[in-house]
């Protein structure tokens, strides 16, 4: 048995907390909050960009180091925690990860280097509107490898180079990649929830697009896309929610109320203590998910238990990240409800990583489909 | 991360599973598969545990000098798990060779450890612990029972509860009051007793859930020489906490239907619209039980991973119980609620053969043995992340002059 982090990963997950400590302390990270022109810290993307995470999983030929797909999840973690706020999910667990699994080898080698030496930023353009985006309501189109339509909200859209774009073709959805830096693109960065992670919306119209995967599958690919960054996504949120766990714990430690420091009262105690439960279950069901995904690239036909185990990782850590984000802010009382304090960086990007790849409802019921399918097998 | 044994470990199940195939078959050619609380049934337990003993697979971590197995927390867990795979499984002697013995072990002399351990060993006497009382639950340092020296012996009164097994136990640790002048957690002294004894008397607890798995233990004017005390006069709480700490490692999976079983009541029972299992509140209910079941399946897996290393496993065990006892009584609820007015039926008329109507009575008994939700949560608040005790308003008043409501 041998399911935790190795030394080696242990090691990087270290490096990276440090790295981050020093790199992207708060003040970082409301440089983007306060400055609504500001998308990304486009210096600590550099940076990132130099310790070689962009192309932590990326194979060498294509310029990554070739690492495997939990040493991604423990730099993750790390991210997570520090609230990063550059656009590293949309690049790295979607844009290579969807490249690495459903691209040609020509798209391959003129996407992944660049991703690894920082020079191209991905996103994924997948919904219209508010609600589920079913096949019929699907309105984006490709015709002649022209690709017109509106899509919003496309995190980090505005600054990506590349996106991947939901639309049909021939009555067909597809997926496609788009330079959303050539003709036919408009885009416009979109006020949201957490500011710290830029949206936008995009408009295509007659802009140059390029089958990523088999035609006619592009519910099906976005679902295969999604599995692997929702495993991603739950260490993002899990190293989220240690985080607050720890403020909530050190304010708790700190501040004194009748007479004696808060942390002593058991309604205290209790609301830490179920943040601990909710984040292990989190911890355990985020490490499956990265055994499932890393044996995923590992296999021809990828691995069986990725749905099953990444939708279990998602729904923990969705669950996880959120009740520690708005009880942390409840532990700081009326100061968890200022700007100054860091408590609402934290409640925000709980939010935006439980609805970037599909709220946590959504995952509750495919989950629930793989068990019946699973089952009647 | 991998789920593999090393090849060290993977050996180590091979060759248990070889014995286990085998020692298992020629147990029920013997004793078959008698019901549970019978004669027979402990008598099979006994035979089977010596069995074990003689294969050196009983207390696997315990030196081979005292009748262990002389291997590793990783060996032992190894054949937990092909023990449990292998269906055989009888819980007489958990409580002793977990908790009783150990301490046994630690605090006696050694002409009584070889009195002791090894007929514990091999199944020939059952030990039960005795700490419970009704004025002492989760507070178990409030106790009452009162052991008064007289020459060389010492003289007991008073009374246990919920003890597991006192019916069928040969002997017990039990903690008592010995100075009721000082501090609660000051005036303890722990004795090992025979539970056979005339002075001592069990009486069965009937629980709300309708059985009589526990009991009372009564003493009255009980007799025990000053060398079955355990540990020094005014120490009972420190031999206590090495009682508690000895607790086994548990990585079995929990008792009770889980989301499986109330999945396959869900497919067969007609909902508003189409089966209950296409009911969206329901599927949603489903998705977090399969996420809290493996989230505690995963976290075993953490737990053997630092055995498997050679380390001492993290605090995340702790979190076992609070979800599971709480999950079956959701789970049970659920599964009973989506039958309709049927799901009052408990006879053989109950669907799922009643499976789910019994563990909605026995879940509100697992949120309270083996450490309430309310103290687990505490020692996870203060045990592992830290945070200061409780305000003990008893810490520094004699025992005697600690307020008792009921």
């Amino acid at each position: 048995m041998d399911f935790d982090y190795s030394d080696d990963q242990k090691f990087l997950k270290d490096e990276a907390r440090k790295f981050l400590g020093g790199r992207c302390p708060p003040a970082v990270v409301r440089g983007v909050l306060d400055d609504p022109a500001r998308s990304y810290d486009a210096p600590l993307w550099a940076a990132v960009a130099e310790q070689g995470w962009l192309g932590a999983a990326i194979p060498e030929e294509h310029g990554g180091l070739g690492l495997g797909r939990v040493e991604l999840c423990a730099i993750a973690e790390e991210l997570g925690r520090a609230v990063a706020p550059i656009p590293f999910a949309s690049t790295v667990y979607i844009l290579a990860e969807a490249v690495m699994a459903h691209g040609t080898e020509a798209q391959k080698a003129a996407i992944l280097p660049r991703v690894a030496a920082g020079e191209l930023i991905g996103a994924l353009a997948v919904s219209e509107g508010p609600g589920v985006l079913t096949p019929s309501a699907l309105s984006a189109r490709v015709e002649g490898g022209k690709l017109t339509g509106v899509k919003i909200p496309v995190t980090d859209g505005d600054v990506a180079h590349t996106a991947i774009v939901l639309a049909s073709e021939g009555g067909k959805p597809g997926l496609f990649l788009v330079d959303l830096t050539g003709a036919g693109v408009t885009r416009e960065t979109l006020e949201s929830l957490d500011p710290t992670r830029s949206v936008a919306r995009l408009t295509f119209d007659g802009a140059p697009a390029e089958r990523l995967g088999a035609a006619g599958e592009g519910f099906d690919l976005v679902q295969a896309i999604l599995d692997r960054a929702a495993v991603l996504l739950a260490f993002e949120q899990l190293g989220g929610a240690d985080r607050c766990l720890e403020m909530a714990k050190e304010y708790a430690l700190g501040r004194y109320a009748f007479g004696r420091v808060i942390a002593g009262y058991q309604a205290i105690k209790h609301k830490l203590a179920d943040m601990y439960v909710k984040n292990e279950v989190a911890r355990s069901n985020a490490y499956y998910g990265a055994w499932a995904l890393n044996a995923s690239t590992l296999k021809e036909n990828g691995a069986p238990e990725l749905p099953t185990a990444a939708a279990a990782a998602r729904i923990a850590a969705s669950e996880a990240f959120w009740f520690a984000s708005k009880e942390s802010v409840q532990v700081h009382g009326g100061m968890g409800f200022t700007w100054e304090v860091d408590c609402h960086l934290y409640y925000r990007r709980s939010r935006q990583l439980s609805l970037v790849a599909g709220s946590p409802r959504l995952w509750k019921e495919r989950l629930v489909s793989e068990l019946e399918k699973k089952n009647a097998a | 991360m991998d789920f593999n044994d090393s090849p060290t470990e993977a050996a180590y199940r091979e060759t248990a599973r070889a014995w286990l195939e085998e020692a298992v078959a020629a147990h029920r050619a013997e004793h078959g598969e008698p019901k549970a609380n019978t004669p027979e049934h402990m008598a099979a337990a006994k035979a089977w545990q010596a069995r074990k003993a003689a294969a050196g697979y009983a207390c696997i971590t315990w030196p081979a000098a005292v009748g262990g197995g002389g291997g590793t927390p990783i060996e032992s867990v190894i054949f937990g798990q092909e023990e449990g795979k292998a269906g055989i499984a009888y819980g007489y002697f958990t409580i002793g060779l977990g908790m009783c013995v150990p301490t046994v072990m630690a605090f006696s002399e050694t002409d009584t450890k070889k009195r002791f351990v090894s007929p514990a060993v091999k199944g020939e006497e059952i030990w039960c612990q005795l700490f419970s009382e009704p004025a002492g639950g989760s507070d178990v340092a409030a106790l009452r029972t009162r052991a008064v020296k007289d020459g060389d012996e010492w003289v007991i009164n008073g009374q246990k509860v919920w003890t597991t097994g006192a019916h069928y136990s040969d002997f017990g640790i039990l903690l008592t009051r010995t100075d009721p002048d000082v501090p609660k957690h000051k005036g303890l002294t722990m004795f090992w007793i025979d539970m056979r004894d005339a002075a001592v008397e069990c009486r069965p607890i009937h629980q709300m859930s309708g059985g009589r798995e526990f009991n009372e233990v009564y003493f009255s004017d009980l007799r025990v020489k000053d060398s079955q005390r355990l540990g020094e006069v005014g120490q009972g709480w420190q031999v206590a906490l090495v009682t508690l700490m000895n607790e086994r490692l548990a990585v079995g999976g929990s008792a009770g239907p889980n989301y499986r079983e109330v999945m396959e009541l869900a497919r067969a029972l007609p909902g508003e619209d189409g089966p209950a299992l296409s009911n969206d509140a329901f599927r949603e209910k489903l998705a977090d039980w399969f996420v809290a079941s493996q989230g505690l399946k995963f976290t075993r897996f953490r737990t053997m991973t630092a055995l498997s290393r050679g380390q001492t496993p993290g605090p995340e065990s702790s979190i076992g119980k609070i979800i599971s006892a709480n999950q079956l009584q959701d789970l049970a609820n659920t599964a009973v609620e989506m039958q309709g007015e049927y799901g009052i039926l408990t006879g053989p008329e109950a669907a799922a053969g009643a499976a789910f109507q019994q563990s909605l009575m026995w879940a509100p008994g697992l949120r309270i043995a083996g450490g309430t939700d309310e103290i687990l949560k505490n020692i996870i608040a203060e045990r592992v992340l830290g945070l200061p005790g409780d305000v003990r308003v008893d810490k520094d008043v004699s025992f005697k002059d600690m307020p008792t409501g009921r």
